[in-house]
Order: structure tokens, then sequence, then C-alpha cells
């Protein structure tokens, strides 16, 4: 899954270098966190000197010098993971069942289990350093009855890595809640050093809240649950276990402020490792790249800003692009002279042609995608579901054949341009966030792969959970059901399944058990969550939005040969358009609902405010044009209810 | 040389009107409308306003004092003065606690005591109280008005009061909406969104709250669901913000946090633009263009960043007496000017500074001497030009009613035939001064305004290409 070959030249040239920078900061930053948790670890209050003289004399050991090898592995995976699975779109599960499928996707498995491991060597390596009674797994005990000495089981050893596994596991599963790996981007620009300066205290905040949740929910797993491991691992590696000493899973043992300070401080070096080496490579990834508007030579055509921003299939260099074009619009007259040129022979305006016709495709394909969602959702804000009940499941059946083939006959507008709500989907985010750039915005997002489940369910393999249910009631009439669609489709005869769906299995039984009630009681919609969904790429969009207002607002003054003005109508129009369905898709219950703020966690949660942040660009952007153009923009041609719009804009009543 | 000597000599007593044929006239001809455009110029006294709640603590000595347990009274002080609080009250109650964590409360106390005695002797303003420091950081005045802001596009103002609560006017509208929140409390500062109809920005006390404000909407009292409120912990009291031209950015400074806050309002994310020296932020103003943002500090010191990749470089100390809290008030472009005064005519008793959009007028606002008797504040306006050389001349003063003295002004945003200083006074009085002139040179391209007003200029013989072809 991870060949060079196929990816196009800006992950070979660029993110490729940014995510080995990213992770040889890491690497360089080890050392500097190792030492602060030898010199905590080992800290005590009376004895100054001797602590100081003992960490040093720590530091310079080979053992630690060993340990610190074994960090570095664990750093390089931690950076390859996070260039393997992030995301620049977030995968938003839209009901408690996707966020399952999500939880026990194979990937995940696999990624919760390497995260395991790592932690276990993490912690491994802090138990070495820590040293005492932590050091090794096996110590020499006295048996009681005969008086001999026999390695006996070390449990604080047993208790520290069990933690680290714990604690990897805790954060691989909340990587995936909070979406850790969704990279986004701040509003400002910054250097990398202030950057990272000015997060810093975030992240070491963010880790200790961590490790001291991660270490009270450990100790309340161990309590429970940590006879099962003591005694597998005793019998297995033919350990005693030493009846003299009290045993950790209890509430005497675990109550032993050394243990639980041990425990805090590795479980904070532990996160602090992994959670640097994330914003390292955050703040490396999203660093503006500057495209060249016009390349001088052929060979260089492709990494120019026009053909850049019409690649579909890099997002991230996509992103980057449209970062560099609202930037460019704003702060560098010299590349906005350059957007505005005209090609040498001929004259033509094909830099602003090329950049003004993606800047507005990328909006108006937002608002189909808008309107396919106000098409299919009911007015109490859920989705519509066809077959909600089973009940109702032979009612539904029998009309099917009417309206599947009315639908065909009354919809070709809708489906000519867009083919379907599904293939936009599929093309356009879905495609995007999935095989297109198959290294690097891996797919787990479609949990239910396995065929088995997916019989189970009889759900169609959608790119994400969100937008298979998402779709006009039309194509969900069209495409097989849930748990009886197979059977219908077949006898109702109904049209061929549209590109995007896949005919799924016979489904398993045709009595809806208990079970199935309880997975459709899963399914239902969490509220918001499908409006997130929608808006989960807006950052592309409040770019071109933003580096669309501030060119034409720029053309007034900067366009010498009235390119933009051409294009005008065509950019108003499309703006306003977009007003009117954001506009409708706010009047939604649950769609102007703000998130929950969390006060401290490594996940980003941009995301949730991204459609408040869309809606403000948006008409930040109309205003920029309004203002600008003035009396002016009576002479533009549009059509009258638009006009009627912008005037509200030029009288700032809106 | 410029000495306020050869300025007209001010008439007193009487309230300045407007200027015409360059003079400042305080009274008119028989048969003229005082008032041409139908600004509302509304007028609040204090004693209709009730000023706001005391603060609890105030309020304790009315009560009687009663006894509660020691966890109640610590959880109390917990949360009413946090843990100097807790400590102050565990080493007040010595015999119910172990004498240990008295004794032990009552060290980490003396030793906290003396950490921020250190700081706050570094940082003087530290000491101040939260309420002293709003009165001490932002415009705010013994009048009833706190804070006034005109809006960038309309004629549309609004006004904070002495009660919290703030009223927008509207002109050839009789609808005065008044805006009130549970969290406004001691505005220090307004500013509407560029860009924008409707948002409308106010620091309050511990938080950063957005009204949309609906222009539409005949409605009298939005409801605080209209308003968005920002907070960051330690950020707090706001004392100055400021939007960014575009209206896409707002950066918010408070005295205490040595970070000024860029905010994605509408994301409501923040980001922290932390630099120690200074102790804090004070008084934040973009210049017209986006491209750099002053930031002053309480000490002697102050910052211009470049909102690009968000450097600063810290600006030199004025020599002598350091003004820096002064230029507080100064918008950066009068900056580099009022830097040049300060340095060489040691002009240093202003307070305030306003240059109308077109930059042809500035206005000073020179502050008086509370104690001498015959010394009131006054606001001086220079005629100013920037092409060929920079010229400054006097104009003359603006004078209020007898009694009133000027505590804020403002210049009109977007006024048809020169510039329109609105000024408020401190007997509570909100009153417009035209300046009718007309434009006669324009200066260098440094505010958006301008350069739209000379573009409209140039282009308007060429026509736009649309309506060639039509």
């Amino acid at each position: 899954m991870f060949s060079l070959k196929q990816n196009s030249w800006f992950i070979r040239k660029v993110v490729i270098w940014r995510a080995v920078a990213s992770i040889a900061w890491s690497v360089l930053l080890l050392p500097v966190t190792a030492a602060v948790f030898v010199l905590l670890s080992r800290f005590s209050l009376f004895h100054p000197i001797q602590w100081i003289s003992d960490c040093t004399s720590l530091l310079a050991a080979s053992s630690t010098v060993f340990s610190l090898v074994v960090l570095c592995g664990v750093v390089l995976i931690t950076g390859f993971f996070n260039l393997e699975f992030y995301t620049l779109v977030p995968a938003i599960p839209c009901s408690r069942m996707a966020l399952l499928g999500t939880v026990l996707h194979p990937r995940q498995c696999v990624h919760s289990l390497v995260y395991c491991t790592m932690g276990m060597l993490v912690m491994w390596c802090a138990s070495v350093t820590i040293g005492g009674r932590y050091s090794t797994l096996g110590t020499p005990c006295r048996q009681s009855e005969s008086g001999e000495v026999v390695t006996c089981l070390n449990e604080y050893h047993l208790f520290i890595l069990l933690a680290g596994a714990f604690m990897g596991y805790s954060h691989s599963f909340l990587g995936v809640v909070q979406n850790m790996y969704y990279v986004s981007f701040q509003p400002i620009q910054q250097y990398k050093y202030p950057r990272f300066k000015g997060c810093l205290p975030m992240v070491v905040k963010c880790s200790v809240i961590q490790a001291l949740y991660s270490a009270r929910n450990f100790a309340a797993f161990y309590f429970f649950f940590g006879y099962a491991p003591k005694t597998w691992i005793s019998s297995t590696l033919n350990l005693q276990i030493d009846s003299s000493i009290q045993p950790l899973d209890s509430l005497t043992g675990l109550l032993d402020f050394s243990l639980l300070y041990h425990l805090s401080i590795s479980g904070t070096f532990l996160y602090l490792t992994w959670y640097l080496t994330v914003l390292l490579f955050r703040i490396c990834v999203t660093e503006a790249y500057s495209f060249p508007v016009q390349s001088t030579f052929t060979e260089d055509a492709e990494q120019s800003l026009p053909k850049v921003l019409a690649e579909k299939n890099t997002l991230v260099m996509k992103f980057l692009a449209l970062q560099d074009l609202a930037l460019l619009s704003h702060h560098s007259l010299s590349r906005r002279l350059e957007v505005f040129s005209l090609s040498q022979p001929g004259g033509h305006a094909h830099n602003w042609n090329a950049i003004s016709r993606e800047c507005l495709s990328l909006l108006s394909e937002l608002t189909q995608r808008l309107v396919a969602h106000q098409d299919a959702v009911a007015s109490n804000g859920r989705v519509k579901s066809q077959s909600a009940s089973s009940d109702t499941r032979s009612a539904s059946s029998s009309s099917s054949v009417v309206s599947g083939t009315e639908d065909i006959a009354e919809t070709p507008r809708l489906s000519v341009p867009l083919r379907t709500p599904g293939s936009v989907f599929k093309s356009s985010v879905g495609g995007a966030n999935n095989a297109l750039t198959a290294p690097f915005t891996p797919d787990v997002n479609s949990p239910f792969s396995s065929p088995a489940i997916r019989r189970l369910v009889g759900q169609q393999d959608r790119q994400s959970p969100c937008f298979g249910t998402e779709q006009s009631p039309h194509i969900m009439r069209r495409g097989p059901k849930l748990w009886s669609a197979s059977t219908e489709s077949q006898s109702s005869g109904s049209p061929p399944a549209s590109p995007a769906t896949v005919p799924s299995p016979p489904a398993a039984s045709q009595k809806p058990s208990f079970l199935a009630q309880w997975l459709q009681n899963r399914r239902e919609q969490l509220p918001e969550a499908s409006s997130q969904a929608l808006f989960a790429d807006s950052q592309a969009h409040i770019w071109a939005l933003q580096g669309l207002s501030h060119l034409v607002a720029a053309s007034f003054s900067e366009d010498q040969f009235g390119v933009v003005q051409t294009t005008l109508p065509n950019v108003l129009s499309c703006l306003v358009v977009l007003l009117e369905a954001v506009d409708r898709h706010f009047k939604l219950p649950h769609a102007s609902s703000k998130p929950v703020r969390t006060i401290c966690s490594m996940g980003d949660s941009t995301y949730k405010t991204l459609r408040f942040a869309l809606r403000a660009a948006l008409k930040t952007a109309i205003y920029k044009i309004t203002t600008t153009f003035g009396e002016h923009l009576n002479a533009v041609n549009i059509s009258t209810e638009h006009r009627k719009r912008l005037q509200q804009f030029l009288e700032f009543k809106d | 040389m410029c000495s306020l000597g050869v300025f007209p000599a001010p008439v007193t007593a009487a309230q300045t009107l407007l200027e015409r044929n360059n003079e400042l006239l305080s009274a008119l001809h028989p048969g003229e409308h005082p008032q041409p455009c139908d600004l509302p110029s509304p007028q609040f006294t204090r004693d209709t306003l009730k000023g706001h709640s005391r603060p609890e603590s105030s309020s304790r000595s009315a009560f009687l004092d009663q006894r509660d347990t020691l966890w109640m009274r610590s959880a109390g002080a917990w949360r009413d003065a946090g843990l100097y609080g807790l400590l102050d009250e565990i080493t007040n109650s010595a015999e119910e606690v172990p004498r240990f964590l008295a004794v032990g409360s009552a060290c980490v106390l003396a030793l906290l005591r003396w950490a921020s005695s250190f700081h706050g002797s570094l940082f003087p303003h530290l000491t101040l109280s939260s309420d002293e420091m709003v009165a001490e950081f932002s415009q705010m005045s013994d009048s009833a008005l706190r804070s006034f802001a005109w809006h960038p596009h309309t004629d549309k103002f609004a006004v904070a009061l002495l009660d919290d609560s703030i009223r927008i006017y509207k002109s050839n509208s009789s609808a005065t909406p008044t805006l009130k929140h549970r969290c406004q409390r001691s505005v220090c500062a307004l500013q509407w969104k560029p860009l924008c109809g409707s948002a409308l920005a106010v620091a309050c006390q511990s938080c950063l709250l957005i009204w949309h404000v609906d222009p539409t909407s005949l409605s009298t009292r939005p409801s605080s669901g209209c308003a968005q409120v920002l907070s960051h912990p330690g950020h707090s009291p706001i004392t100055s913000i400021a939007w960014s031209p575009t209206g896409s950015l707002l950066v918010s400074a408070s005295p205490v946090d040595t970070a000024m806050m860029v905010w994605d309002v509408a994301a409501e994310s923040a980001v922290p633009l932390q630099r120690v020296g200074g102790g804090g932020v004070t008084y934040l103003s973009w210049s017209p263009d986006g491209s750099r943002l002053l930031a002053a500090t309480p000490s002697a010191l102050f910052r211009v960043w470049e909102t690009r990749m968000w450097t600063c470089e810290r600006w030199p100390c004025l020599k002598g007496s350091c003004q820096v809290r002064k230029l507080r008030k100064l918008s950066i472009t009068v900056f580099e000017l009022m830097y040049a005064f300060i340095y060489f005519f040691k002009l240093t008793f202003f307070s305030q500074t306003s240059w109308d959009p077109r930059g042809e007028r500035l206005a000073v606002l020179l502050k008086g001497d509370s104690q001498a008797v015959n010394h009131p504040s006054v606001i001086a306006v220079f005629k100013t030009r920037s092409s060929p050389v920079f010229e400054l001349l006097p104009c003359g003063f603006v004078m209020g009613e007898a009694g009133a003295e000027p505590r804020f002004m403002q210049f009109h945003p977007h006024f048809q035939h020169g510039a329109l200083l609105t000024v408020c006074w401190s007997d509570g009085r909100i009153s417009h001064v035209p300046f009718y002139f007309s434009s006669a040179g324009l200066l260098g391209g440094d505010s958006p305004q301008q350069a739209l007003a000379s573009n409209t200029a140039d282009h308007s013989s060429n026509k736009l290409y649309t309506e060639q072809i039509s």
C-alpha cells in the first residue's frame, strides 16, 4: 500500500521530505524528553546532590543508550503511521454502528496491536530507566516453606508493561474517536519554530492529563482483571508468585504512592513521545507551499498552480494549492498580476480561467452536495429512511416499482450532470479521501468491508458511512435496502444499480431478528454528525472563497485586460446560489447547534465548526466583492433574483 | 514649527457645530439647518442608568457572619478567590485543621505572595485589581458612556453604556436594539466586523462577545442566543480588540496575559501569540491595509507585527519620560507622525487621536488637567495633506457645551461631503461635527477607502467591460 511509483510528484518531492523532517526533529527531541523523564523519575527531595549525580551517571549508562535506540524505533514507527494514516478530511461516523465498525476495522485492529506493542516497549524502557523494583520481570525470592531461592514474578514490572499496552490501546482507540490523524490548518501562517513553541505547553498539558486519566483507568482495570495476566505469565514462564509481597490487584497494593507516581510519569513520557511526533508532523505538513502561477518550462507545467488545482488525486496537494491561492490573492501583488496576465502568443487568460474554473467547480459541487442532502433529509433533520421499520417493507416494495421507474423518467436533470449523488460523493469526497490518495488517506472509512458483516447489515459498501445514508430517496429506493434489499430488487425488477452501488448478497434471513432491531437502532443518525460530514472538507471551499473574492476585488484596480470581468457573472451567481444552499442547510435542525468544546485533547476538533467558518467566509467573500464594485454590479449580467440578493449585500442588510 | 499658539482662539461656552470655508463655526446664519445629516445624537445621564451590581465580596458586610463547616468555607473560598482564598481560609482557621496543614498553607501563601510581589514589581500593572485595570487601560470615562463604535460601512453606531448594555443607533430608523448578556460586564471596547452587516465584537471583563444583530430585524432586545461567547483561560480582562480589515480574524488583548489571541471567530478557535516582554498587551490596532498590527504593552515597549507570517519587531523605547501608555490610543496610520510628534515636539499630553478616512483632518484629544480649573480637555483639529510634502495645518478647536469635556471621538467612516467627527462628551451627549470641504488631494494609498476612492476616480472614465459590451 505504500508505493512511491503511483504517487504524484508532490508526495514524492514534498510530503515525504516533510514527514522525514518531522520524524528527524522528533528523534532529536527524544534525548531531551528522556533526560527530563530520568530527572523526574529519580526525584528525591531530601538528597538533591545524590539525585543529580545519579541522574547524570544514569544518562551516560549503556542501558539508557539502548533504551534510546529502542525509543527511536518507536518514534520512527509512529512517524510512519502518521504519514500513512493522516487525513485532511476527517472520517465522521454518522451513527454508532459506523463508529463501532471503524473501531473494529481490521486495519484499526492492526493499528491498535502495533500501538500496544510500542506502548509496552516504551514502558519497558521506562521501567529499566527507573530501575529499582521495576527493572526486571523475574526477581529472586525465598520460598516460605522450603527456604530455597527461586525466581519469582516481579509484579511491578508486569504492571508497568501492561499499563503500556493499555495506554497504547487507548491511544489508538481515542485516535479513532477523536480523529487524531485529522490534520487541520491554522487560520494564520506562522514559522515552524514559533508554532511549535506555541503548541508545546498545550501538548505537555494534554499528555499529562491523558496520562492521569489512563493511569486511573488502568488501575481500575488491573484491580478487577489483573489476576488473569498475572497467573498466565507466571504459568507460561514458570515463575513463582511471591506470596509474601502484597499482590498489586488489591486495594492496598494499588494505593502505593510511589507506584502511581511512576506510572503517571512514565505514562506522560509515553504520550508525550507520541504527541510530539504527531504535532511535529502536523506542523510540517501544513506548512504553506508556494506553487508557481506560470511555469517557464514545459516539464514544470504540472507543478504550476492552475494544473495543481485541477488535480484531484492528491488531496494534500490540492489543499496546499488552495491555501497558496488564498495567500497570494491576499498578500502578493506580483503573483496576482501573473494570474491576471494573458498568454504571450494568443492573448488568452489561461491562468485566470483555469483558476476560476477550478474554484467555481469546487463551490458548485458543494452546492450540489447540500441540495442533495436537503432533498434527502426529512423535515425533522433525520435522514428519510425508506425501510425504517420492516413492517412497511411490503408497502414500500410495491411502490418502489412505480416510483423507481418514475424517478428515472423524472430526474434526468439530476442524474445527468451528477450521474448520481452517490457518484458525486464517490468521485469528489469519498474519492478524495479514499482510493485516489491511497497511501495517505487510507480507507478506514468503510467499516463493513468484510463480506460477512456486510451481509449481516445489508449495507452498501460506501466510501463513507454518512454518505451512504445521505442520498436522495430516489437513489435509496434504487439501491438495495436493509434486510430485504436483494429480494425486492429481483422481484420488482428495479432499474440497474447506479455505478456506485454494489448489489449486496442475499440477506441472511427474511425475518428481522432482535439483533436486527438493535442494529437498526444503532444505525440511527447521530444528530449534527451528518451536517459535520457534509462540510468535512470545507477548508478547501473556504480557501477557494477567500482566493476568489480577493482576486475579484483586486481585479478592480489591478486587472489591466479585464479578464476577470468576463467571469464575474459566473462568480457572483455561484456565490449567491451557494449562499442560498447554505442558508437552507442552516435552517435544518441540529445544523446550527454548536458542538461542545473539548478542553484538552490532542485530537483536532476544527472540523466540527467548519460549517460556521464556511458560512462566514462566504458572506465575507460576497461583501468583499460588493463593497469593491459597488454600483458597478448593476451592470453585471446576472439574473434578477441574484441581483436582488446582492442588493441586500450592497445595503449591508444581510 | 507647529505650536498650539497658531490655532485660532477657541470660542468658549459655545458648541462647535460645523466647519465651513475653513472656519469652525459655533453659530449659524438664521434660517440654516444645524444638522443636515439625520444622525441620531442621543444623550445619556448617569442617573438614568444603574451601574452594574457590586461585586459579591463587597456585599458581604451587609450580612451577619455565620460559621459554616470548614469544608463549606474552603469550597466557598476556592470558588470565590481560587487558590489564594483556599490557602488563606486554611491559614485563618488554624484551630480546626491539623497543625502541619495550617503551617504548610501559611508557608505556601507567603511564598506565593512573595513571588507575585516580585512579579508585580517588574510589571506594576499586575497588582491592580481587574476593575482597576479595566479603568486604567480602556477608554472608560466618568460619563455614562463607556465605548463607542461606528459601523465601517453603514450609518450605524453602537454605544456601550455604564449599565453594561449596548445600544445600536441607525440613521433613518427609530428602532434602537439594546444588547444585554450575562457575561457582558465592564465593556472596554466595541468594534464592528468589517465586510459584514451584523457582527459586533465586544470586549468584556471575562470574555469576548460576538453579537450578531440582524440589521433587518425590528426587535429591540435581541436574545442572548445571538451572541457568541469566546473565552480562553487566563485571557481576561480583555481591554482591546481589533478586527482585521478583511474581517477574517479578530485579535484580542489583555493586560494580564502576555499572549494576544488571534481568533477565527466562526470556528471559535484561537491561536495565542506569546511574547513575554512587556507583561501584557493593552492596545491593538491594524493598519488599514491589514499588513501590520500594533500591539502596545503596559510597560515602555510596543511591538509591530507583520501579519503574513506573524513575526514582530520591538520598537525602541521613547527617550525621556516614556509615554508609550499614551501611545496606545494611537491608530497605526498616524503612527509615524505621532512618533515624530512626541520625539521632536515633546507634545506628550494628548491621549487620543483620530484621522478621518480621507486623510484630510486629524483630531487630537488633548488631555486636560483635572486639578486646574481652567484647563479642560479639548479637541484640536488639524488639516493634513500628504502630497507633495506632508503638511499639518491648524484648523481649530472643537468645543462642546459649557462644562462638557470630550471623552472619546471617532470619524465617520464614509461621510460624503468631507469628514464627520463624532464626539462623546462627559455629560453623556453624543454629537456630530461635520467638516465640509472638497477633497484637495488624496493621501497615499494606505487606506482601503482611499485606494478605493482613487480607483473609482481613475476608472470612472473607462467603464467596466460588461458595461461596454452591453
